[in-house]
């Protein structure tokens, strides 16, 4: 693997199978009963860590009015905009991209239904490198473990983080519990996901994000584990729990 | 027609006791809302619109402390030190198996409260109202629309509509239908009730007695149902009063109602004795029937239910009122949380928290106000037997007569931040 920018083609992490797979999904996207249930569980959790972590960097008070007002957000593999509105509601200018143009479509008109002003873009981040763009946050949420590159993606996300900036990574990590509970429960025990949503071979340790995130001088200073409770249908973050899938905060300085 | 429509972050279907409350505690936390009231505020305000008074747990005490309602109650607030349960038949004095509630005796759980320790308080519902208009016209982000009737919303995929019956539009992510026990949003949404009626009415007035109650709530269980008698403030003039709550069987209720003043005196002392001394009638007498509902949903699309119209209960433990406030915690808390992390208050997954939360607690005391009720409300021997031996049972094992006094305290469950005295 290499991060070699120059030798990288615009459209190289893009995997056309998995595009497809999410066209399949895209009404699906605001159904909180639908193949997105485990995502609208997990939304709270995520979004409330994306906060005070962006909050935290920028001297802003999380429990504040708009308290990321004024920040520039790139939602990287935004799907139907589950996080993008949230953090368009909480002030911030948000940019959401996706491959799948069926997801892009659906996520411009639930924007467009809730009066939100989102930028939505059918590109990859490796355009908007082209472009020479920067945000103050870069999310990268249960998207790696969809392209097909990896090393490419995660130095393409890390070179759109602004100075100061920082970048929020989601995604599960390579251990046989996270094959057993993300693979097999989710997709064939409980049916949250589709069958072949996931590919256990891509999942990503933490260490290997943070080496492919280094070169590009992004420092990762926080990883907290997303355990589920069956009872409550509730996540939580857990410092010690790292084992199935996980929360990501680095910076560049 | 008015044209001055509306779009506001929750819009509120009802000004009564839950509405406001609700509009209160949402837009100190700085939420824009619109509360439809369809009442005139001098109307709502006026004696004769509301004769009840309510019990008031400590936890709903830290609630209404907590969105700035209860500094406007103020003085008018009775507190409760003493709860004195007895068994009885009319003519005869109390059993002196009674059970006996002290605040001493949890006043080391609760740690300072401000206005000293106290188990509850007793406040007339029209005392309450006035509060919270006057704490509604303080709050910059709540619209009061009074008077002003809801004829009906149109729930849609994103977003709400509330239409008034003058033909403005209030615009929200979500609905909530404090509109009370017969709740059209509630009828309209098509959400089935469980319900029984009791046999049984409340008959409510204010009393004026010659000794001083020493905020002691008495509630003597007679065949015919509780009969309550809660502490209120006393008058300018000095003249102690007390909240009557007597419970009939619907038949004998009607010869109760036509009773004169004086012989429906005579009545009450002859059930309660004279540990208050001479008892008089001040005011009118209401009479409300009893029943029990319970709605099978309390959320639906963009649409949430709150207080009466989610849930009626037996008056037996006075926890009606209570009750709705922990609705209103609950939901305060769950839309500012969700607020906060810019979720779409009105969508399902912020909705079923709040029903997930409420369900237990709702059902558990329909159940408990439903038996007791049903456990009390008669003359068997055999029964009155064991429900004395039981009283005088709880009276004596200190931590299950703790549990229960921490249950009418509103202090048991998971309680809402509001109601453990913390801000939202």
């Amino acid at each position: 693997m290499t991060t070699t920018r120059e030798r990288q083609k615009t459209h190289a992490t893009v995997d056309p199978a998995e595009v497809e797979k999410f066209s399949a999904l895209a009404e699906d996207w605001w159904d909180p009963e639908g193949r997105s249930r485990a995502l609208h569980r997990l939304n709270p959790v995520r979004l409330a860590y994306i906060r005070d972590r962006a909050c935290r960097r920028f001297g802003r008070n999380p429990l504040a009015e708009r308290p990321l007002a004024g920040l520039s957000v790139l939602d990287v593999g935004c799907g139907g905009g589950l996080v993008t509105e949230p953090l368009a509601r909480l002030g911030a200018r948000v940019t959401g991209l996706d491959a799948t143009p069926a997801a892009i479509a659906v996520a411009e008109a639930h924007a467009g239904a809730q009066d939100l002003e989102i930028e939505y873009r059918q590109a990859t981040a490796a355009e908007l490198v082209a472009e020479g763009r920067a945000f103050d946050l870069v999310l990268a949420l249960e998207i790696v473990e969809h392209v097909a590159e990896p090393a490419v993606f995660l130095a393409d996300c890390a070179a759109l983080v602004a100075p100061g900036g920082g970048l929020a990574l989601s995604t599960f990590n390579r251990t046989g519990k996270a094959f057993l509970l993300g693979v097999v429960a989710a997709e064939y025990l409980l049916r949250w996901v589709p069958q072949g949503t996931h590919d256990w071979r891509r999942f990503l340790r933490p260490s290997e994000v943070a080496g492919a995130l280094r070169p590009e001088g992004l420092t990762v200073r926080d990883v907290q584990g997303l355990v589920y409770n069956p009872l409550t249908e509730a996540w939580r973050l857990s410092r010690g729990d790292l084992d199935v899938s996980y929360l990501l905060w680095a910076e560049r300085d | 027609m008015v044209s001055d429509n509306l779009t506001v972050e929750v819009a509120i279907a009802g000004g009564g006791l839950a509405g406001l409350t609700l509009g209160c505690a949402l837009a100190g936390a700085g939420l824009e809302v619109a509360v439809v009231d369809a009442e005139a505020p001098a109307t709502a305000l006026d004696e004769p619109f509301d004769g009840r008074a309510s019990a008031i747990a400590l936890g709903s005490q830290r609630l209404l402390r907590g969105i700035g309602v209860w500094r406007h109650v103020g003085a008018d607030a009775a507190p409760i030190h003493d709860i004195r349960v007895s068994d009885g038949r009319v003519g005869e004095a109390a059993s002196r198996l009674f059970l006996h509630y002290d605040v001493e005796e949890v006043a080391g759980e609760l740690g300072p409260e401000p206005g000293g320790p106290a188990m509850g308080w007793i406040v007339e519902n029209r005392v309450t109202r006035r509060a919270l208009h006057r704490r509604a016209a303080e709050l910059p982000t709540l619209r009061h629309l009074a008077p002003a009737r809801v004829e009906g919303a149109e729930r849609g995929e994103s977003r709400a509509v509330m239409t008034l019956a003058d033909g403005r539009r209030v615009t929200a992510p979500l609905v909530v239908a404090c509109d009370g026990r017969n709740s059209p949003l509630r009828q309209a949404a098509g959400i089935p009730m469980t319900r029984w009626d009791y046999p049984q009415d409340g008959i409510v007035a204010t009393l004026i007695h010659a000794l001083d109650h020493e905020g002691v709530a008495h509630e003597h269980f007679l065949p015919s149902g509780p009969f309550a008698v809660l502490p209120l403030t006393d008058l300018p003039d000095g003249r102690h009063r007390s909240s009557l709550v007597w419970t009939e069987r619907r038949e004998v209720a009607d010869g109760v109602m036509r009773l004169d003043d004086a012989a429906f005196s005579r009545e009450i002392e002859r059930r309660f004795g004279d540990s208050l001394g001479r008892i008089e009638v001040a005011g009118r007498r209401w009479r409300y029937p009893l029943g029990l509902q319970l709605a099978q949903r309390t959320i639906d699309r963009r649409l949430a239910l709150v207080g009466d119209a989610a849930h009626v209960i037996h008056p037996i433990a006075g926890q009606g009122f209570n009750l709705g406030l922990r609705d209103i915690g609950a939901l305060a808390e769950v839309l500012v949380d969700a607020r906060r992390l810019g979720l779409d208050l009105g969508s399902a997954p912020v909705l079923e928290r709040y029903q997930r939360w409420r369900r237990f607690d709702n059902l558990a005391l329909v159940a408990v106000t439903d038996g007791l009720n049903r456990l009390f409300s008669n003359d068997l021997g055999s029964l009155r037997l064991a429900r004395d031996l039981g009283l005088a049972a709880v009276n004596r094992a200190a931590p299950l007569k703790r549990l229960f006094m921490r249950h009418a305290m509103g202090l048991v469950g998971e309680l809402p931040r509001l109601c453990r005295g913390e801000p939202l």
